[in-house]
């Protein structure tokens, strides 16, 4: 058990370095690299170059957000399917057939949302 | 655990931490070079040797960059999102082990930072965690570009997450072990890339577009986007998503050597330095994988966005659901109906096919006579 929590100890030490880089590096930039802020216009948003035009934060495409929907169906899919692969070689093809109708379903949610052209990308 | 133990550990975790480092300079400075090549130029000539220092010397250079911090940014988010693109990849580069183990001062050092029973859940949840960069970077800096090549570089990512991850069901399948010592033991008689091919090129295609690397660099498509959603960086914190970016890229690669190659197996001299073997061949093994993604961005056109959707939703998932069910079967079968039975099977199914390819054409030379 030790050695259990020891492995995550070792993953957190591998942060708390990474972590520390962090510092190091933006400590060192605030150190020696320059800092004029507000001359001219040099704090407006660059966005490509020209003045920029309305507020930052423009509206986008709701496709976006569907495929956001069908990757958390098929994520939470996932997750069903890691345990699944380290246990059904004990459990024989029964296993495995109940897998499939699981995935079967979840391709009748995918086909039908490609039929009705979510999928497609105007 | 004495002061010996911590003292090795710590220097376990500096040692790869350095090696990191040092393999993404080499990885951009190798990049450049092959591309160059491709292209017909010198490349980077003047830093060092063959401008192998060039990385080197860009990362001083943006150190001495002033870091702009535009009026309209979301504070907060826009500084904590090149940590969050870098960060990730170092965690999930821990997991990975890059040889056997060399004994030091009488303890076994093992050539792996942190060998944790969920190794390939780890690798998973730390590469999507690149996602979040893209995107609170994207939505901090309060400009449109960003903006969008954010929002569209994260659907895309988490498209092609779904792709990877059942390449990597596909591959546990077969092995039947979480953690990534078990899937390298798994390999001792035949690598997984030949086994798992289709799940091996998958998981390729995957990692390229988590990574957003060419032809999947639609987060931040020069001629669409300005620079995407970093276009508002500058200075050292530019630098973070950069390191971040080939940091993903070097993970990718050795994990995909972890999975299909074979990790660090190769042939060596018996007796001489037996640690140094799985080390090389490591090395060589992802450098090879470093190679094939350089010479697919110098190849391919970026793809249109639309296709790119396409592809990940009606090609590479679908075929990932397929192929683990297959795989599934196939490690299965053996036990119900004898190996025999599977070789007969699998020559049907091969017979079945060649049949088929045989008939297909002439069915549409006679359609295509009708007509």
């Amino acid at each position: 058990m030790s050695s259990y929590y020891g492995q995550y100890g070792v993953v957190l030490a591998v942060a708390l370095a990474g972590a520390g880089l962090v510092a190091v590096a933006f400590g060192a930039a605030r150190l020696i690299a320059p800092s004029r802020p507000g001359i001219g216009d040099k704090l407006v948003t660059y966005e490509c170059g020209i003045d920029p035009v309305g507020e930052g934060w423009s509206q986008t495409q709701i496709r976006y957000y569907i495929y956001g929907f069908l990757f958390v169906i098929f994520d939470v899919e996932a997750i069903f399917l890691f345990p699944w692969a380290t246990v059904f070689e004990g459990l024989g093809y029964a296993a495995v057939v109940e897998m499939a109708i699981f995935i079967g379903i979840l391709a009748v949610g995918l086909l039908y949302a490609w039929r009705k052209g979510v999928l497609r990308w105007v | 655990m004495d002061a010996l133990d911590w003292a090795l550990l710590v220097a376990r975790v500096v040692a790869v931490f350095a090696a990191l480092l040092v393999a993404v300079m080499l990885t951009i400075w190798f990049e450049r070079k092959v591309i160059a090549d491709f292209q017909t130029r010198t490349g980077p000539l003047r830093a060092g040797p063959r401008g192998i220092l060039i990385t080197l010397a860009d990362g001083i250079k943006l150190f001495f960059k002033e870091g702009i911090l535009p009026a309209m940014v979301d504070r907060p988010v826009y500084l904590i999102a090149p940590v969050i693109a870098m960060l990730p990849a170092f965690l999930a580069f821990a997991v990975v082990p890059f040889g056997t183990s060399v004994t030091l001062f009488g303890r076994e050092v093992p050539f792996q930072v942190a060998d944790l029973n969920v190794g390939i859940l780890w690798i998973l949840a730390m590469t999507s965690m690149g996602v979040y960069a893209v995107v609170l970077a994207g939505w901090a800096s309060g400009s449109n570009y960003p903006l969008l090549g954010a929002v569209r570089s994260s659907a895309q990512m988490i498209s092609y997450e779904v792709g990877m991850g059942l390449a990597i069901v596909a591959v546990l399948t077969y092995s039947g072990e979480l953690s990534m010592t078990g899937v390298i033991e798994a390999q001792s008689r035949v690598w997984n890339v030949i086994p798992q091919f289709p799940a091996f090129v998958v998981f390729l295609i995957g990692g390229l577009a988590e990574t957003n690397r060419p032809p999947f660099d639609l987060a931040e498509a020069e001629s669409e986007l300005v620079a995407g959603f970093h276009t508002e960086y500058s200075g050292i914190r530019f630098a973070m998503f950069f390191l971040g970016e080939y940091l993903n890229t070097v993970t990718v690669a050795a994990v995909a050597t972890t999975l299909f190659l074979g990790g660090w197996r190769g042939p060596w001299f018996d007796g001489f330095a037996p640690w140094l073997g799985p080390l090389l061949w490591f090395v060589v093994k992802v450098v090879a994988v470093l190679y094939v993604f350089v010479l697919i961005r110098a190849t391919l056109p970026r793809m249109r966005y639309d296709r790119l959707m396409n592809f990940g939703w009606k090609v590479l998932i679908p075929f990932g659901l397929v192929w683990v069910l297959l795989t599934g079967a196939v490690v299965v079968l053996p036990q119900e109906i004898g190996r025999r039975g599977v070789l007969l099977a699998g020559a049907a199914v091969l017979g079945l096919v060649l049949l088929a390819s045989f008939v297909a054409p002439l069915v549409q030379r006679r359609r295509e006579v009708a007509s």
